[in-house]
């Protein structure tokens, strides 16, 4: 690509990846909106360094077939996402996991700090079941589509609240067996391990369609209505893991690890300039290009940041480096040599390429077991050194050769490249 | 300078900073985190005329020896309580916050976790598989990087060298965490301290095949050179960018581990004697181990040949 179109081609090509990633990058920068398509390019951070809360629930699905597991987790997953709603977080995260052969949900809730409130109305609530006078279980939350408050006219011109229940097809058919099999019978209705009531079968109900009247306020029939609706998780649910982290650490260590950051990438710029010169200066600034590509892709993916994340970046950078130095000292060697210096530059280049390769294939294939095998923390460290190593392919490789190149090309700087 | 013919040197100080790590291993174990143990972890922050100390002395008056209980700086504490049942872990902690709360005004929970035994055991199978599967991604990369490596090398020789100059890395982290761990609360074994480990693994290796590239290299282009003449050349060659690419890395590490919060502080500890330990082993344990593996088979065929 370098060889047929001429530096200035490539340049601008550079100069176009730059633009695009500072315009992602810049704080209130535009978002990306392509047709029905819309990105908001914002920096997603952690719970660690914002404050929140973390709950991990693992689903018992023993009593569920293999076929219909992950429908179930999407099931409930959705379920909770209309509880978190009804939190008022703001980015919560729920997302599906497993730990070792057991399923699970992960639930992140940012700024949100009473956990026991947290834990009570997400996960504890609302397992429906219908069971028979001998504990057979007929059907569950599961096939319910929809639970509606009415009210049927009593005795002396008074309504009494009730809750409708509308089953789903199989739900409807399940149901139509029980009701024949019991007539005459109770079914009843279990809601969290407890009978809101148990109604007698007067006659086959085909139509998938139940009626709970207990001894209901309105208030009571319109509250189990909203449970029902946004409630009835399809598989019960156990808390494994919860964790908190309070508000007060705020922006602390965000700053404090950006700080470190940037101090550690001057450091490594100021130690590259001393000692490879302008070559130095070069890489310097395919760094800042590479920072620049880096931080866009974290906006644009998006990556959640953690402070391992944060990490993950900065070390990222020494590996962007170290293919600089890689390239440079092979450059060194081949000028001791004697060759003239465009020579000693893509030598210096094809020369350390295998070494490149070789090397940060290793580091991806650690990158990717450590995605496999971790969450939270692991998991961002592990992505952003990633996205670190592969950007840092085309900043050290490519954009750096194409800048040494346009060096040598003016008789004046080229001296200034010996090393 | 000669690494090759001085070699053992080099191997002995490694087993010196090695054999002392293991021993404190073997003595000590681990310090175990609450990702690995399960249970319950509260970190509180109060106000009022109690002090660190006298918290600290009380929470330690229970008497109970899954209870661990930190300083976490002025007028805060962090407790660990290592306990299979989560909702005893979950108990105690609160019981500490209810006793120290009388005593203190304004008390706060700036951290609290409760990790059940369903996560801390996954981690703990999880840790091992994900360590086996690096290491073996690692060594059949290495082997089919070099499979086309001049005689007298093979790749698979390539491969167990590094496998063996990370094995080295792995140990001086885990011995020096094992020694750390006995002094201060923070070297603990946790899913971040993991995945340092698997970390220094990559790093360790990616330095070992900048110098095995060399070797390999310079076997081609002088075949005529005895191999240890061309392990050395290839050490003294790659040197310099090894010595400036671990020194970049240590650059940032260190103002991470001097600026970057109390957090990740072990974490990048682990990962700053990982990768000093990595360069080391890449130049004078796994290019001198081939050395020394060649050697042993030339006299073996020796001796087989004087015999007759």
């Amino acid at each position: 690509m370098i060889k047929k179109y001429g530096i200035l081609i490539n340049l601008v090509f550079i100069l176009v990846v730059l633009v695009i990633a500072i315009l992602i990058d810049i704080p209130k920068g535009p978002n990306l909106r392509i047709g029905s398509f819309f990105r908001e390019f914002k920096i997603h951070r952690g719970l660690d360094l914002q404050g929140g809360t973390s709950l991990l629930y693992i689903a018992d699905l023993s009593k569920i077939s293999e076929k219909e597991r992950s429908q179930a987790i999407e099931g409930a997953i959705d379920i909770i996402r209309k509880r978190v709603d009804g939190l008022g977080v703001t980015e919560p995260v729920i997302q599906a996991t497993s730990i070792g052969d057991k399923q699970g949900i992960i639930v992140e809730l940012p700024g949100i700090q009473n956990v026991e409130e947290a834990i009570k109305l997400l996960g504890e609530t609302a397992q429906l079941k219908f069971i028979t006078e001998n504990g057979q279980e007929v059907l569950t939350g599961k096939e319910l589509r929809r639970a509606s408050l009415a009210f049927s006219p009593a005795g002396g011109g008074q309504s009494l609240p009730e809750v409708n229940l509308e089953f789903n097809d199989e739900g409807r058919e399940k149901f139509a067996t029980a009701t024949k099999e019991n007539l005459g019978k109770r079914i009843i209705v279990i809601l969290d391990n407890q009978i809101i009531t148990a109604p007698v079968v007067q006659s086959v109900i085909t139509d998938g369609r139940a009626r709970i009247t207990g001894n209901f306020t309105v208030e009571e029939a319109r509250k189990l209505t909203l449970q029902l609706n946004s409630g009835a998780l399809p598989v019960p649910l156990t808390l494994a893991e919860q964790r908190n982290i309070g508000a007060t650490l705020g922006d602390k260590p965000l700053k404090e690890s950006a700080i470190a950051g940037l101090l550690g990438i001057l450091l490594v710029m100021l130690f590259m300039v001393i000692h490879y010169k302008l070559p130095g200066l070069l890489a310097n600034i395919a760094l800042v290009i590479y920072t620049a590509i880096v931080l866009a892709l974290f906006k644009f993916i998006p990556v959640t940041l953690t402070l391992a994340g944060v990490a993950g970046f900065i070390l990222s950078v020494g590996m962007a480096v170290d293919a600089n130095i890689l390239i440079f000292e092979r450059m060194r060697e081949e000028l001791r040599k004697g060759k003239i210096l465009t020579v000693a530059i893509e030598d210096g280049f094809r020369r350390a390429w295998s070494s490149i390769r070789d090397s940060n294939v290793s580091s991806i294939i650690t990158c990717l077991i450590l995605i496999w095998f971790g969450s939270g923390s692991v998991r961002g460290f592990a992505v952003t050194l990633l996205i670190g190593i592969l950007v840092s392919m085309f900043s050290a490789i490519y954009v750096s050769r194409v800048f040494l190149r346009l060096a040598a090309k003016n008789n004046k700087v080229a001296n200034l490249l010996r090393i | 300078m000669n690494f090759v013919k001085n070699r053992l040197y080099f191997y002995i100080l490694s087993l010196l900073i090695i054999i002392p790590g293991i021993i404190a291993l073997f003595l000590f174990g681990l310090r175990l985190g609450l990702d690995f143990t399960g249970g319950a972890m509260i970190e509180l922050a109060w106000q009022g005329d109690l002090q660190t100390e006298e918290a600290v002395k009380e929470i330690q008056s229970i008497g109970k020896k899954e209870i661990l209980v930190q300083s976490a700086g002025e007028k805060a504490v962090i407790v660990k309580i290592a306990s299979k049942n989560q909702e005893e872990a979950k108990n105690l902690a609160e019981e500490i916050k209810k006793n120290l709360a009388k005593k203190a005004t304004s008390i706060e929970e700036k951290n609290f976790a409760l990790v059940g035994p369903t996560v801390s055991k996954n981690l703990q199978t999880k840790s091992i598989k994900a360590v086996i599967l690096a290491s073996l991604g690692i060594i059949f990369y290495i082997a089919f990087a070099f499979r086309k490596v001049e005689k007298p090398a093979s790749p698979w020789r390539f491969g167990i060298a590094a496998i063996i100059a990370l094995i080295h890395d792995l140990l001086v982290v885990l011995g020096i965490f094992a020694i750390l761990g006995r002094f201060f609360a923070w070297a603990e074994l946790d899913a971040m301290f993991i995945t340092a480990l698997l970390t220094v693994l990559g790093f360790s290796v990616h330095d070992t095949i900048v110098v095995f590239d060399r070797i390999r290299e310079n076997l081609r282009l002088y075949p005529q050179k005895p191999f240890e003449e061309v392990v050395n050349s290839s050490l003294l060659q790659t040197l310099s960018r090894s010595i400036n690419t671990s020194l970049v890395v240590i650059i940032t590490l260190l103002a991470l581990f001097i600026l970057g919060g109390e957090t990740i502080k072990g974490f990048i500890l682990a990962l700053l004697i990982g990768i000093i330990s990595g360069t080391y082993s890449s130049i004078f344990n796994a290019s001198l181990l081939i050395v020394s593996w060649q050697k042993f088979i030339e006299k073996r065929a020796l001796k087989k040949s004087g015999d007759l």
